[in-house]
């Protein structure tokens, strides 16, 4: 091998960053999510798809323990990242949370300026140097694709951006701590369609870096954007959801094997 | 990007090279016993600084009422509250005059104060244009940030002398001090009657227009009958704002400890009493004043738990 | 009467209520303000009271005033707002949130004299604070802090669950969420609750009127006497004395306690505009 070897996506895709066996979740008595097995792949983006209320969201919310805060909630099986285990006893979901950021639905920038937005986790972590947050400002803004329209008004207060560039304002915000994992709840569902663009673009320069995981209803853009994809459904009110099918995402919208997937996706129900 | 090698390169260098905060990478962090205990500490201190507030009204009564045992021992719990002569310096500490002196002060303030109370809120939750709302609701608001001491100054200087014409007394009396407290319940009715109108339903409004119901068939059969838990605890609350004034009753009722025979003739309150004898009450005198402020913030807890109970029961039925 | 009639009557006795509401504020102020714009001078601001009918200025009544309502604000703040987290982040709904619940209520609602003899058995008496402004802070304080507790907690509340889900999502702890992102939004809120309060506790008299004491004097320590303009108002007007000194001292008031209302209004409309 004279060559310095080149590694492809397909190689990296094989690695796991999270692998999930068995995993129950309840809200109080009512489980909602049964027997979830899945491994979300390094360095790619994985969407979650299904209808409304099938447990998507609910099962993202798991990955950065987010559902702790929902009093009477409970987690049984396995979640490992990066081959640890996140729900063992003991452990800090507040250092899980520095490395599995998370982006919401609605925009929700902080009623303060830009910089101070971007600023707030690094902040948290004891970074105080001006100079050293001004590069981190920086650097995050533009891996948020938001650089070029903030870079004059940084001391502008948040809230007066624009739906789609407070959400990118939050991507920097989750950026700026250096997640390993970004989870996306249905991040473009209340935005416009430029900002739709920028921030589908700004994943797929950022996915080497950081796995993403993306839920949403939209299937076009799971198409589009994701390089694996899985299909969540609840088939009964009442019943927990279940892991349909998780396939790479060009086989799963072209050839799926279950029966349910193919009704979903050529638009049969949900 | 498929020539991964050159086209990276070339943007490396076309970026400026600017600083990132570390990732936090190496075995997930073990919740710290630091952390633990300190958040266990925050929330200790929030719990205490919410503790204050129940601590307050325990040494408050535990005080005044500490204070004020020895006028049951020494005169008999009977004999302060039902005795009809109030003459400290003679040694006579009956308090009814005084109890009924607050009691005639407060239901005549009720009686005017709360029609025009609940009336001022139905005009601004269902008539009042936005803009007519926009000058009359800082007006309620601002009528609750008048000092008592204000309020007690505007009866002695315009209002008496107006009474004292009409009725040949000298205007002090139950009739100032019934339209004094009637305007200053005003704003504590009319805030939270308003608030109990605006959490009635759009819905059931539309329905009631859309049969034919005028405006104020819509106000009397379905907004105020929807309301009308909320707005009873509004008037309890009043009555409790009545019953606890001291400063302006004290200015306009004309002090004298005596069940009165006409609502012109001066009477005297528990509370604008102990403001008058404070200064000079001495002994049982001065141990007669707290029971008197016991009873005050028994009757004032008294309206608080009444409140919740209305609430409680309303939310049942 | 047919309906039609009913309603327009009804209607109008509901504008009259609204309009006697207005028409009592209006009358107020203007006659406090013909009646006291007299004698509002800048030597009745700056200097002293002085002769058997308090000629002269109110200057010492003016600083005591100012003297205990930041006394007892720089007290009641922080357990108010403290208590409002509590409430509001940490606590799980049950016994003890009600009972604090209703120990706030009651507060709220003790007659002012009632707390005026507490303090003065408690801060004069057993403590040994004596008549000063100490005493009669932490007499205003206990007034003022049901009303900051409750509005801090109404502004900690009508901050959105997204805020909180941001800061946590990006690895905050509960109380850096708290304080770093919660706290700052509900900061305008907050303000003007407490300004509100405080504009309460400058109008407050039989709070203080055994506590502070009425010898007309200028506090420097916390330890010494002094006796507020509500006070002053109220012993001006009892006694009939020196009518214009009492206007004026009542349009003082009226101005200052207007002052913290337009404020506050202001603190809100600025922040809410963003």
């Amino acid at each position: 091998m004279t060559e310095t070897p080149i590694t492809t996506h397909a190689d990296e895709a094989t690695e796991s960053k999270c692998v999930v066996r068995g995993l129950d979740f309840y809200y109080g008595d009512f489980q909602a999510l049964t027997d979830i097995d899945v491994d979300i792949k390094k360095g790619a983006i994985t969407a979650f798809i299904g209808p409304s209320g099938c447990g998507k969201s609910t099962f993202l919310r798991c990955i950065n323990r987010m559902n702790d805060l929902i009093p009477d909630t409970r987690v049984e099986g396995t979640m490992l990242i990066d081959g640890q285990d996140i729900y063992s006893p003991g452990v800090d979901p507040v250092d899980l949370r520095r490395r599995v950021g998370m982006i919401f639905q609605q925009p929700n920038p902080f009623p303060q300026s830009i910089y101070d937005n971007v600023a707030y986790g690094p902040r948290l972590q004891g970074i105080r140097r001006k100079s050293e947050l001004d590069g981190i400002v920086e650097e995050s803004l533009r891996r948020a694709n938001l650089w070029k329209e903030a870079k004059d008004i940084l001391g502008k207060n948040g809230l007066a951006l624009s739906g789609g560039q407070q959400q990118r304002l939050c991507i920097a915000r989750v950026l700026a701590v250096q997640p390993v994992v970004l989870l996306m709840d249905e991040p473009c569902s209340a935005i416009d369609p430029t900002s739709v663009q920028k921030i589908e673009d700004l994943m797929a320069e950022i996915k080497d870096d950081v796995t993403i995981i993306i839920v949403t209803h939209n299937m076009q853009q799971a198409a589009r954007v994701s390089d694996w994809t899985a299909f969540f459904l609840q088939e009964l009110a009442g019943e927990p959801a279940v892991l349909v099918e998780y396939d790479r995402t060009s086989e799963l919208f072209t050839a799926p094997r279950d029966k349910r997937t193919e009704d979903y996706i050529t638009g049969r129900f949900g | 990007m498929s020539d991964g090698s050159t086209t990276g390169a070339a943007e490396a260098v076309a970026t400026e090279p600017v600083k990132r905060t570390p990732a936090v990478t190496g075995k997930l962090k073990l919740m710290s016993r630091a952390t633990y205990v300190k958040e266990g500490v925050l929330a200790t201190v929030f719990f205490l600084s919410a503790f204050v507030a129940v601590l307050g009204v325990a040494l408050i009564f535990l005080f005044v009422g500490w204070k004020a045992l020895p006028i049951v021992t020494s005169v008999g719990f009977g004999e302060f509250i039902g005795g009809l002569e109030w003459a400290p310096t003679d040694g006579s500490f009956g308090i009814l005059p005084l109890i009924v002196g607050s009691f005639i002060v407060t239901l005549g303030a009720l009686a005017i104060g709360t029609p025009l109370a609940v009336g001022t809120a139905v005009f601004l939750s269902e008539i009042a244009s936005p803009k007519v709302r926009a000058v009359v609701r800082p007006a309620v608001e601002m009528l609750a940030g008048v000092p008592s001491v204000v309020y007690g100054f505007f009866g002695i200087v315009m209002l008496r002398p107006i009474i004292a014409e009409f009725s040949g007394g000298m205007g002090f009396g139950a009739v100032t001090a019934w339209l004094i407290l009637a305007i200053m319940i005003v704003p504590t009715i009319a805030a939270l009657s308003e608030d109990a109108l605006r959490s009635v339903s759009p819905g059931v409004k539309e329905a009631s227009y859309a049969m034919g119901a005028t405006t104020w068939q819509t106000i009397y059969k379905v907004v105020v009958p929807a309301a009308k838990i909320g707005i009873i605890d509004a008037i309890i609350l009043g009555m409790g704002r009545a019953i606890g004034e001291t400063m302006a009753v004290v200015m306009v009722a004309g002090n004298a400890a005596v069940i009165p025979r006409t609502v012109f003739e001066p009477l005297s309150t528990l509370t604008s009493q102990i403001v008058m004898d404070m200064p000079y009450s001495t002994g049982d005198h001065r141990t007669a004043l707290f029971g008197m402020a016991v009873i005050l913030f028994a009757i004032s807890m008294f309206l608080v738990a009444a409140v919740r109970i209305v609430s409680r029961f309303g939310s049942r039925s | 009467m047919n309906k039609t009639t009913a309603n327009r009557i009804a209607l109008a006795v509901l504008w009259s209520c609204a309009l006697i509401t207005v028409a009592v504020l209006g009358a107020l102020i203007l006659y406090v303000f013909v009646n006291g714009v007299r004698a509002l001078s800048p030597a009745f601001v700056f200097t002293w009271p002085h002769g058997v009918n308090s000629e002269g200025g109110i200057f010492p009544t003016i600083v005591s005033t100012l003297y205990v309502t930041g006394l007892a604000m720089l007290i009641a703040t922080p357990i108010a707002v403290l208590a409002a987290v509590y409430l509001a982040e940490y606590a799980h709904q049950g016994k003890t949130v009600s009972t604090i619940r209703f120990a706030a209520d009651s507060l709220a609602s003790v007659p002012s004299i009632v707390m005026g003899l507490f303090g003065f058995a408690l801060f004069v008496e057993a403590m040994g604070l004596n008549l000063s402004m100490t005493s009669a802070a932490l007499a205003l304080s206990l007034l003022m802090l049901p009303i900051v507790m409750r509005t801090t907690e109404e502004a900690i509340r009508s901050v959105p669950r997204y805020i909180r889900w941001g800061s946590y999502g990006i690895g905050a702890t509960k109380w850096q969420t708290v304080s770093r992102a919660v706290l700052p939004a509900a900061g305008p809120r907050i303000i003007t609750g407490i300004v509100l309060a405080t504009g309460r506790a400058v109008g407050e008299t039989a709070v203080v009127i055994y506590t502070m004491g009425q010898a007309i004097n200028l506090p420097v320590t916390p330890l010494d006497s002094g006796r507020p303009m509500t006070v002053h108002l109220y012993l001006l007007a009892s006694e009939g004395i020196n009518l214009p000194a009492a206007y004026g001292t009542a349009l003082l008031l009226m101005i200052m306690i207007l002052g913290f209302n337009f404020s506050a209004r202001w603190i809100l409309k600025r922040y809410r505009k963003v």
